[in-house]
């Protein structure tokens, strides 16, 4: 089970001959995920390891039935590749790449949702299903398989929390790295309905920053929609209005946005909040124990 | 990144939404210069890329060369929300019969563009919205879809403008929409767009023309933009080489990160920053709060960083003088740990520097890291083995050396 991605997901990769692409796509691959193709144009007939290049996305997909997408191609040509696998009929595309403009996004999420297909990200770590499949750029030896969801907007920060819920002995069903930017694809509140039907999953970790309102939609609808606990860590308390911290969705505007708005939203809403990241696996067991 | 009002008004007047004469002047003497092209009244206006300057003083309306120099002296050289005002701009006046407000935004939630028109303009939006909902109609535009001329027709019917009003403000709306997209603007706001009041001013006053194309033909100009917000989103500009010139960055430390190609924002504590990953250094900075101390900077050196990049970084924040002991922490995912300790040797003894430092190093060969950093012997750095135990550290050197009694 897991969500999103398990051991039969066949992912393919587009611009698998890039540095970025070459080198994930190996570490994908020695992770145990079912790489099945890589897609450069003008790269077809090509290999990264063992893994065939297809010049485009239809025809990886008809030579091999893959059904998730990764992407790791430049900026300015995202758009047009998650237009490409859409048409293709993936059913997942993790859309690694950072720096993508915001109206390429729109464009690309409306298109999505007319065809039904999921996106995670773009600049986003990815989504891991520990032991079933890795796919994107989270180092694999911080997972250990388990019943604990994770789903996060940020990327290094969700390796260190993952680090101390392994370190605590609690494993992962999935974690899902949504990715910091503004406008991105499966948010908090998708992916705790994911979590909630998951019968492998028994808990659910919620890492949250500054910017837009994606923790108070996800305070809301667990107050209305889950059974399960659910654990959140906030980063940004500390983070200046105006100032844009890093992720281009991190930006304090105005009064809305604030970390501490979202505590109070998720702790109104009965979500625990850790104060520190090496907290968060004590409040998980703690929430587990009161089940 | 944002523009000036002037910048954005220049924009406008390409782009067809109309706009009154005006000019920039950097001092008084000029702006006396630029005001007998233009004509009394006008309004002088501070440059500043923040809101409340007309509750600030910042904006006023003058009838003589008399009045405008005591003006432009006033303002030229004012601090508003801590950032100079260098220039500002001359503007005709016109008659008002009634201010709006408009504006495009990208809303997050709904992940489309907004658009949101107000009959009380002149004011604090947000306000509005507080007080009087329902003199501010918001809709959303598809982004496959654009602008459409029936959501047009709706919002000039909702404001009751008369027949040759609202072919005039759909042109506004269209070039508003035009721009929005053309520019990858994330905001365009103006407020207000005024309504002006007896005969129409014609078409193209002063020397800002514009094209037929721009304006319909034959539709009265019975609108202008009196401001001009916009903001540029920064992931758009590797299509924009019109801003590359315009960037404006008023910290020097901000504009030497950006073109190293890292996230760099000053803040006002005495601990150094560096680590990777955006998430990872804002929860490092609330840590370094919460244990009582301030960062000086939130440093984020990115995925995969090398030794060149860690030189840069470090050069950067060594770069402060303000700042006592440097905490550097890295969670290897790309990134591996042995890299960034021996680049972070290297980088610290090219600087010289005698600060202290506290590096933690876990992920991806974290432990040959650590193993690099403890045996170089390097008097004054510490090797912490948990982000807690680092920023305390850090946090307890911060607090011993100041006031600072020892050099570097």
């Amino acid at each position: 089970m897991a969500i999103l991605v398990d051991e039969a997901s066949k992912v393919l990769v587009q611009g698998a001959t890039g540095r970025e692409g070459a080198f994930h796509t190996a570490r994908m691959v020695s992770a145990g995920t079912n790489v099945v193709a890589g897609v450069s144009p003008g790269k077809g007939g090509q290999h990264v390891g063992e893994v065939p290049v297809f010049d485009t996305v239809a025809q990886a997909v008809a030579a091999t039935g893959a059904d998730v997408s990764v992407i790791f191609v430049p900026a300015p040509f995202a758009k047009d590749a998650i237009y490409e696998s859409a048409a293709a009929g993936v059913r997942l595309i993790v859309c690694i790449t950072e720096g993508i403009p915001v109206r390429d996004m729109t464009e690309a999420v409306a298109q999505l949702e007319r065809v039904g297909v999921q996106l995670i990200g773009p600049n986003c770590p990815g989504v891991t299903s520990p032991g079933k499949a890795n796919v994107g750029i989270m180092p694999d030896t911080i997972f250990t398989p388990g019943r604990i969801g994770l789903v996060s907007r940020s990327g290094t920060l969700t390796y260190q929390i993952v680090y101390e819920l392994t370190q605590a002995g609690l494993g992962q069903s999935t974690c899902v790295g949504m990715g910091g930017d503004p406008v991105h694809g499966l948010g908090f509140v998708e992916c705790l309905a994911l979590f909630e039907a998951d019968p492998e999953t028994d808990a659910v970790v919620l890492i949250g920053e500054i910017g837009g309102d994606d923790e108070e939609r996800a305070a809301e609808f667990y107050k209305r929609q889950m059974s399960k606990p659910v654990i959140a860590y906030l980063a940004g308390f500390t983070a200046p209005p105006g100032k844009q911290m890093g992720h281009a969705g991190a930006i304090i505007a105005g009064s809305a946005g604030t970390a501490t708005a979202k505590a109070e939203a998720l702790e109104a809403a009965g979500i625990p909040v850790a104060r520190q990241p090496a907290q968060t696996p004590d409040l998980v067991r703690a929430a587990l124990a009161a089940r | 990144m944002d523009l000036f009002e002037y910048q954005g008004k220049q924009l406008f007047a390409l782009g067809g939404i109309p706009v009154t004469h005006s000019q920039l002047a950097k001092s008084p003497e000029a702006a006396v210069e630029a005001a007998a092209a233009i004509g009394y009244p006008l309004a002088v206006k501070a440059q500043v890329l923040t809101g409340g300057r007309g509750r600030a003083g910042g904006v006023k309306l003058v009838r003589d060369d008399r009045e405008l120099l005591g003006a432009a002296r006033a303002i030229i050289g004012m601090t508003i929300k801590g950032r100079r005002v260098d220039a500002v701009l001359l503007e005709k006046a016109v008659p008002i019969a009634h201010e709006y407000y408009l504006a495009l935004t990208l809303d997050r939630s709904a992940k489309r563009p907004l658009l949101m028109f107000s009959t009380k303009g002149g004011m604090d939006i947000e306000q509005v919205a507080r007080q009087d909902p329902d003199a501010l109609r918001k809709l959303h535009i598809d982004p496959l879809l654009g602008l459409q001329e029936y959501q047009i027709r709706e919002l000039a019917l909702w404001a009751g403008f008369a027949a040759d009003e609202q072919r005039a403000f759909a042109a506004v709306l269209r070039a508003a929409w035009r721009l929005y997209l053309d520019k990858d603007a994330t905001l365009l706001e103006i407020n207000p767009l005024v309504r002006v009041a007896g005969a129409p001013p014609p078409a193209a006053e002063g020397g800002r023309r514009r094209r037929a194309s721009d304006w319909p033909e034959g539709v009265p100009v019975l609108f202008v933009a009196l401001d001009a917000k916009l903001t540029i989103d920064n992931n758009a500009l590797f299509r924009h080489p019109e801003f590359k010139r315009l960037q404006g960055v008023d910290d020097i430390r901000e504009r030497r990160a950006r073109e190293a190609g890292f996230a760099y924002v000053s803040l006002d504590g005495d601990i150094g920053v560096l680590g990777n990953g955006a998430g990872l250094v804002m929860s490092l900075l609330d840590l370094i709060a919460a244990e009582g101390g301030k960062a000086a900077n939130f440093l984020d050196v990115g995925g995969g960083a090398r030794e060149a990049q860690i030189a840069a970084a470090l050069d950067i924040i060594l770069s402060d003088d303000r700042v006592e002991v440097l905490l550097v922490t890295i969670f290897g995912g790309i990134t591996r740990c042995d890299e960034v300790a021996r680049g972070l040797l290297i980088a610290l003894e090219h600087s010289g520097t005698r600060l202290p430092v506290v590096a933690r190093l876990t992920g991806t060969n974290a432990e040959e890291g650590q193993k690099i950093l403890a045996q170089a012997q390097v008097p004054n750095l510490h090797v912490a083995d948990s982000i807690v135990a680092a920023v305390r550290q850090a946090v307890d050197i911060a607090a011993a050396q100041s006031p600072r009694t020892v050099g570097r």
